[in-house]
């Protein structure tokens, strides 16, 4: 009878995660994320692929920069080309051909940012389709209803989004809001057993509100949360204090997913306050400008002190940009032809990926404290011109940032 | 002259006038070859448009020549000139053989610019005149393997006089042999191929004279301008370059430049040419398009005995005759037009056809994406979508070069050129949907 129970548990849970190291000094961990396509090492930053496609990227260099899981949009692949057409093409897998894991958001984020006249009930977000001026509803039931469609590895439950500065009484209401949300998502879930729902922990800047929101969720038996509502124009004194209330309380055995949060130093910093899990558009945003991600900081590739500069980006990157082409060939190169976005891209990607590399094997090897300190000093010039709220997280962890 | 080790090896030569063979000698060290007819590696400042290396050596049997062009280059000189080392190792080419034209065959030059003693390219930042002074300073900077000498071909626009032809050529002749004086004083260029460059307009006497006059020169090969596709209907190129290479010595290698699309290609290459500009696989990319016209020759038994339901014809004769669409009515002025070698893969229509763009083609495109996707990354505006459709473009039109070698060795041009100059692609989406 037992062995029968371990089976069938084994094949209802779509996520397994085994945590491999943790950090003494800090609450930083190192898992090994088993999901239905592949097992994702964490920490990891997940770029984005919001229309099933990551900018210019195919795949294949994907898959061979180490990506291991990446994001699509409910919103934009649900507007076009549709969720009949991509279950039709088995999915958004096959639609796109990843054969590593998904993650989609719900679409709820786009509501607010990029829709004009979106209105917010208890049934959903009512916003006129950008395409046809249709009036759409998204509800949690139709949110999922789409991620099933896309069948990707992890969906994340429709929230009620507020920007993080926002105060007042409509942030309760978003909490509270969300909470019931989340369990109408977790009802519509019409694949449990192949798609992880992830809760998403909201209440804004305030302490009260995210541990009364972080109470009720962690009470639903989800695979894993997301840390929501940040990452959208607050003081960063306020976003860590968050973060890391949030993962004060949320369950060591799940997944921890900080949602919007790409930043190197965001990244690391919010890694040792106990974050698995990051995405960002940034970084493949900037690269399509030229600005390229190195340990120092950016680098603006188009400027014109680089064009007659020889070397890499980055002479330790180890990325096919770096490995064949100069800052001075780039810098040309984005008068020609858009391949030079590429480049950056690739490299970009490269940078986050590698950085995330780089935290896992040093807290693995019982190093991140040191890491954190040749980090942020090759990131800053000197010591005080380390951000006071980087300073401050840090020291929340035990480090003393020299 | 401090020339290279360019020579062209003919195994055939149909007919009188199609040359099948070997381009050797290619390179600083000669170790290159290029089979021709064949194409060039087009590029946009040493890079394949849209395409890195990963995705470029996705791609087989490329051309070991890459073109590049003074038009992307000319602006970036002090910067080439302080690097020392030459543009292909400032663009990161490794083993290829560089040459360097003047003009980007995929976009018309602006006209009127032109001197007697300079022509123009334009850059990102505008124009740049050039002198052959400047011409081969810039030659010595990017340190080709083979160069087209500075010519004057803005004679493409109809109204062309007579008077200008004559200058261009006259011009061109001066630019040819200043050209020729200062590579051979110049180390630098030390085994570094020229091409001369005839001109000519569309007017026979000045074509043969060009040809004539140029051939006198110690050059390795010959650039054949002024006859693009926008200028000029294949009747007449075909018989001016019938004249011109008339005059022009059989070793020695013809390029013609503009010139790419199937039906165009098929033409010259019956009136001697060797070498084409693939740039007509990036006109296709840039509107959203797929080639798929097919250049399958080998016995089909499935397709046997079905009549196709149009044929298109080069128009020798004849004229737009009801509702079938030739090739020669396009528009000559617009290159951004669709011709029927191709499939517009922003129609609807593909919006759910999960099929590969070409059933059959071993392309990265093909064997892991469909038309739906494309599609969809052409509705959305996707990076990826230039990306994939370069491959698969580029793919395409090599791999129709290939055929059109095997198809001289085996004397099946004539089955060929029925083949490719059918419907193109109207014709296997009709056969698809029936099948």
């Amino acid at each position: 009878l037992a062995a029968r129970c371990s089976r069938v548990t084994l094949k209802s849970s779509p996520l397994t995660l085994r945590i491999v190291a943790e950090c003494p000094v800090t609450k930083a961990r190192v898992c090994d994320l088993i999901l239905p396509h592949c097992t994702v090492n964490t920490p990891v930053f997940m770029p984005v692929g919001t229309q099933g496609t990551l900018k210019g990227i195919t795949v294949d260099q994907l898959e061979d920069l180490g990506c291991q899981i990446c994001l699509g949009n409910t919103y934009h692949l649900g507007m076009r080309p549709g969720p009949d057409l991509i279950e039709k093409a088995n999915d958004l897998h096959g639609f796109m051909n990843w054969k590593r894991n998904l993650l989609t958001d719900s679409g709820g984020f786009q509501m607010v940012s990029l829709v004009e006249l979106s209105e917010v009930t208890e049934e959903g977000v009512k916003f006129k389709s950008p395409y046809d001026g249709k009036e759409i509803l998204l509800s949690p039931e139709k949110s999922i209803s789409i991620q099933n469609s896309l069948g990707s590895d992890i969906m994340m439950q429709l929230d009620d989004v507020v920007s993080s500065t926002v105060t007042g009484p409509r942030v309760e209401e978003a909490m509270h809001r969300s909470v019931r949300w989340l369990d109408r998502c977790i009802a519509a879930n019409k694949n449990p057993h192949k798609q992880n729902l992830f809760a998403i922990i909201q209440g804004g800047l305030n302490s009260k509100l995210r541990k009364a929101c972080l109470d009720e969720m962690t009470k639903r038996d989800v695979p894993g949360f997301a840390i929501g509502g940040l990452s959208g124009g607050e003081e960063k004194d306020d976003f860590w204090r968050m973060v890391t209330l949030s993962t004060d309380h949320l369950p060591r055995e799940k997944p921890r997913y900080l949602m919007g949060v790409g930043y190197a130093v965001d990244l690391v910093v919010c890694v040792a306050l106990g974050c698995d899990m990051f995405d960002c558009v940034f970084p493949t945003r900037t690269a399509r400008f030229g600005s390229a991600l190195v340990p120092w900081g950016s680098l603006q590739v188009k400027q014109k002190q680089y064009a007659k500069d020889f070397q890499p980006i980055d002479p330790d990157c180890q990325c096919p940009t770096c490995k064949r082409h100069s800052r001075a060939y780039l810098h040309a190169l984005f008068k020609s032809d858009t391949a030079a976005m590429h480049h950056v891209t690739i490299h970009n990607i490269s940078y986050q990926l590698t950085l995330m590399r780089s935290v896992r094997q040093s807290i693995m090897e019982g190093r991140f404290p040191e890491f954190i300190q040749s980090f942020m000093k090759r990131m800053f010039p000197s010591r005080d011109q380390y951000p006071s709220w980087t300073v401050d997280a840090l020291a929340s962890v035990n480090i003393t940032l020299q | 002259m401090a020339g290279g080790r360019m020579q062209l090896e003919l195994s055939r030569v149909v007919q009188g006038r199609s040359r099948l063979g070997v381009l050797k000698g290619l390179g600083r060290t000669g170790q290159h070859s290029l089979e021709v007819p064949g194409c060039l590696l087009y590029t946009h400042f040493g890079t394949v448009p849209h395409l890195t290396q990963d995705t470029l050596h996705t791609l087989r049997n490329l051309p070991s020549v890459t073109q590049v062009t003074l038009s992307n280059i000319a602006e970036h000189q002090e910067v080439l000139e302080e690097f020392k080392d030459g543009f292909r190792k400032f663009a990161g080419l490794h083993d290829t053989v560089v040459y360097c034209s003047l003009h980007d065959p995929a976009t018309l030059c602006p006209t009127g610019y032109t001197t007697n003693k300079t022509v123009s390219v334009w850059g990102s930042g505008g124009r740049i005149e050039l002198t052959v002074a400047k011409f081969m300073a810039l030659q010595k900077t990017v340190q080709p393997d083979w160069y087209q000498s500075m010519a004057d071909g803005e004679t493409w626009q109809n109204s062309t006089s007579r008077k200008r032809v004559r200058k261009s050529v006259d011009r061109t002749l001066a630019h040819l042999d200043e050209c020729l004086l200062v590579h051979q004083k110049s180390q630098e260029l030390d085994g570094v191929e020229v091409f001369g460059v005839v001109e000519g307009g569309d007017i026979l006497e000045e074509r043969v004279r060009s040809a004539r006059e140029t051939a006198k020169r110690p050059v390795a090969g010959f650039c054949l301008d002024g006859l693009q596709t926008a200028s000029m209907d294949q009747r007449l190129r075909t018989q001016l370059i019938t004249a011109v290479n008339k005059e022009l010595p059989e070793d020695k290698p013809r390029l013609l430049q503009g010139v790419g699309r199937p039906d165009e290609v098929l033409a010259c290459v019956e009136a001697g040419v060797d070498l084409f500009e693939s740039f007509f696989p990036f006109q296709v990319t840039e509107r959203g398009c797929a080639l798929c016209f097919s250049f399958d020759i080998s016995p089909d038994p499935e397709r046997a005995g079905r009549a196709p339901p149009e044929v298109l014809e080069l128009s020798e004769e004849k004229d737009a005759a009801g509702d079938t669409k030739q090739n020669g009515d396009l528009n000559h002025d617009d290159q951004t037009q669709m011709t029927s070698f191709e499939i517009n893969l922003k129609d609807k229509r593909y919006q759910d056809d999960f099929r590969p763009l070409v059933e059959g083609c071993g392309c990265y495109c093909c064997k892991n994406h469909q038309r739906a996707y494309l599609h969809h990354l052409l509705v959305t505006n996707e990076l990826l979508a230039g990306v994939l459709l370069m491959i698969h473009n580029t793919s395409h039109y090599h791999g129709f070069f290939s055929a059109l070698r095997e198809a001289l060795a085996k004397d099946k041009l004539d089955l060929l050129k029925t083949r490719v100059l059918r419907a193109g692609a109207q014709q296997m989406e009709r056969e698809e949907q029936d099948g």
